[in-house]
């Protein structure tokens, strides 16, 4: 075993090396530009990155038509969320949304109502998902897309995507999602979960940093997006810029694997998720585990451990990978909004740890990890002010902080 | 984010974790942030009512690192020390020895509000126990 241990997935993953593999001709040897159409480096180069577009539609049973690459999935959800807005913009202004999706989506939202557009931003339940009634209450006149994530990336949580893609149907209004956590983990299927736009990321799947997709539908409706970034006209037009060609090759490449081993990677992935879930309760009281465990990725756990602040945890379990919800860990000293959003109150996000599993993660490092949280958790306990005088009887939530 | 070694020690090897008996009239207790927050401050210091001097200190903090390690250090120093030696610690002192980054220099604003509260809380009870009327004091949380 080795340290520091990686339990961090969410964030992002090594390139497996069967990707890189299959990457490295095209630095030196293929180097062509995909869009060089009069000689054969141009061919072969082009060649790749259409074999690697099935190989992506593939993934999400979509048509390879379908498929256009981005730079990543923050790029593909601007194009989709903005596209749109810009394209139907004589039908209406209005867009449907979560409180709980990536900045990405959310910054784009909130630069669409600088523009003038209006967007409802749907609340969640406890358990991280929509209420399927909110949603039907949300929608006006003026609704021109639905834009919710498949998997959170925080809390694992999966939305009831069919059901939304269902609704969005019934009203003719347009469905995008942001799969980024869960294409390649669970199984997903554009007709299943009727959709109309999908964002991928290749760097959560075991591929290179800096490439992505977005699945944009042609039947039933055809989508039409305004680009975002003007120029040569690549990607149907839809999306300017040399094509990054290795790149690509890697996030097709990756997303082969994935289908390949999704079935037994997932179940591997659940059990050792389950394992280190179990030892961490049997080990310690008041543990919270945030998000609904029923609708989940199966290799992700956010728990809070009550009483103990987050980024001292981390200093605490400093050659383990994972990352925390509080305010001390991130550049703006806000805690995490999402565990906000579940209503579990800033104190639990504060405390809250979320691992990610992945592909090299093995039991060996869960126990590990259970044993050192174990021990720095405790340790920490003893050496907080809250745990003594919840031990002493005193209700918390009845004091009055003296705050600066 | 990069601790300087002294956080890391202070975090390692905590000094002077632990509780006073809160009801000994020379024990001030100072109880300071707020769990919404993600820091909350027990500064707790016994002082020699002859002498004016603070014979120990204790403290246990919800927090990160850097909380963790400003107060900590703020129980040393004020071993010693008479309580107007104590006042006068400010922040700014704690952030130059644990060479404090800017986002974290709250962390050492709470830990010389953790001081005050505690000194006030002593000087409350002192005067309290020679029936004397209370004096302005910074407010004290409500259990």
């Amino acid at each position: 075993m080795k340290l520091p241990i990686y339990m961090d997935y969410h964030a992002t993953t090594p390139v497996d090396p069967r990707v890189v593999d299959a990457m490295l001709p095209y630095f030196s040897g293929r180097f062509g530009n995909a869009a060089s159409r009069n000689h054969a480096f141009g061919w072969e180069a082009e060649d790749a990155v259409e074999a690697a577009r099935r190989q992506v539609a593939d993934l999400v049973g979509a048509n390879a038509k379908e498929i256009i690459f981005t730079s990543g999935a923050t790029e593909s959800n601007n194009l989709a969320i903005k596209g749109v807005a810009e394209m139907y913009r004589e039908k209406g202004n209005h867009v449907i949304t979560c409180v709980t999706e990536h900045k990405a989506v959310i910054d784009t939202c909130k630069k669409l109502e600088k523009q003038g557009g209006r967007v409802t931003y749907l609340p969640v339940q406890k358990d991280g998902r929509i209420d399927l009634d909110d949603l039907r209450a949300a929608i006006t006149d003026k609704t021109i897309l639905i834009t919710i994530m498949t998997a959170n990336n925080e809390i694992g949580v999966l939305q009831p995507v069919a059901e939304i893609g269902a609704i969005a149907k019934e009203k003719g209004i347009l469905f995008h999602t942001d799969a980024v956590q869960a294409v390649g983990k669970v199984p997903f299927n554009v007709n299943e979960a009727k959709v109309d736009l999908v964002s991928m990321s290749a760097h959560k799947i075991y591929g290179p940093k800096g490439v992505g997709a977005l699945y944009v539908r042609r039947r039933n409706p055809r989508v039409l997006l305004a680009e975002q970034i003007s120029g040569g006209g690549h990607e149907r037009g839809m999306r300017s810029g040399t094509l990054n060609v290795p790149g690509i090759v890697g996030l097709g490449q990756a997303a082969a694997i994935a289908q390949a081993e999704m079935a037994t990677e997932g179940e591997r992935l659940r059990t050792l998720r389950d394992r280190l879930n179990k030892k961490l309760h049997a080990n310690l009281d008041e543990l919270y585990i945030n998000g609904s465990m029923e609708h989940r990725l199966p290799h992700n756990l956010n728990v809070s451990f009550a009483y103990v602040e987050g980024e001292s945890l981390l200093m605490g379990i400093n050659d383990v990978a994972v990352s925390s919800g509080s305010a001390c860990t991130s550049a703006s000293l806000e805690p995490s909004y999402v565990l906000k959003a579940l209503g579990a109150g800033d104190d639990l996000a504060h405390s809250s740890i979320r691992f990610g599993l992945g592909r090299w993660t093995t039991e060996e490092e869960v126990d590990y990890v259970v044993d050192k949280l174990t021990t720095v958790v405790r340790r920490l306990r003893e050496m907080s002010p809250l745990y003594e005088m919840v031990k002493e009887g005193v209700d918390l939530s009845k004091m009055q902080w003296v705050t600066h | 984010m990069a601790y300087s070694n002294k956080v890391i020690d202070h975090y390692e090897h905590p000094r002077n974790v632990g509780s006073l008996p809160k009801d000994d009239t020379n024990v001030g207790t100072g109880l300071v942030g707020a769990p919404e927050c993600g820091d909350v401050m027990k500064l707790q210091v016994k002082v020699n009512p002859d002498t004016g001097v603070i014979d120990d200190a204790k403290f246990k903090t919800f927090g990160c690192g850097s909380a963790i390690a400003s107060s900590s250090l703020a129980t040393e120093w004020l071993k010693g020390k008479t309580v107007d030696q104590a006042l006068a610690i400010k922040n700014t002192d704690i952030v130059a020895e644990l060479s404090l980054p800017p986002v974290k220099i709250h962390c050492s604003v709470l830990a010389e509000d953790a001081i005050k509260a505690a000194i006030a809380d002593y000087k409350k009870k002192q005067s309290e126990a020679k029936g004397e009327t209370t004096v302005e004091q910074p407010s004290q949380p409500i259990a």
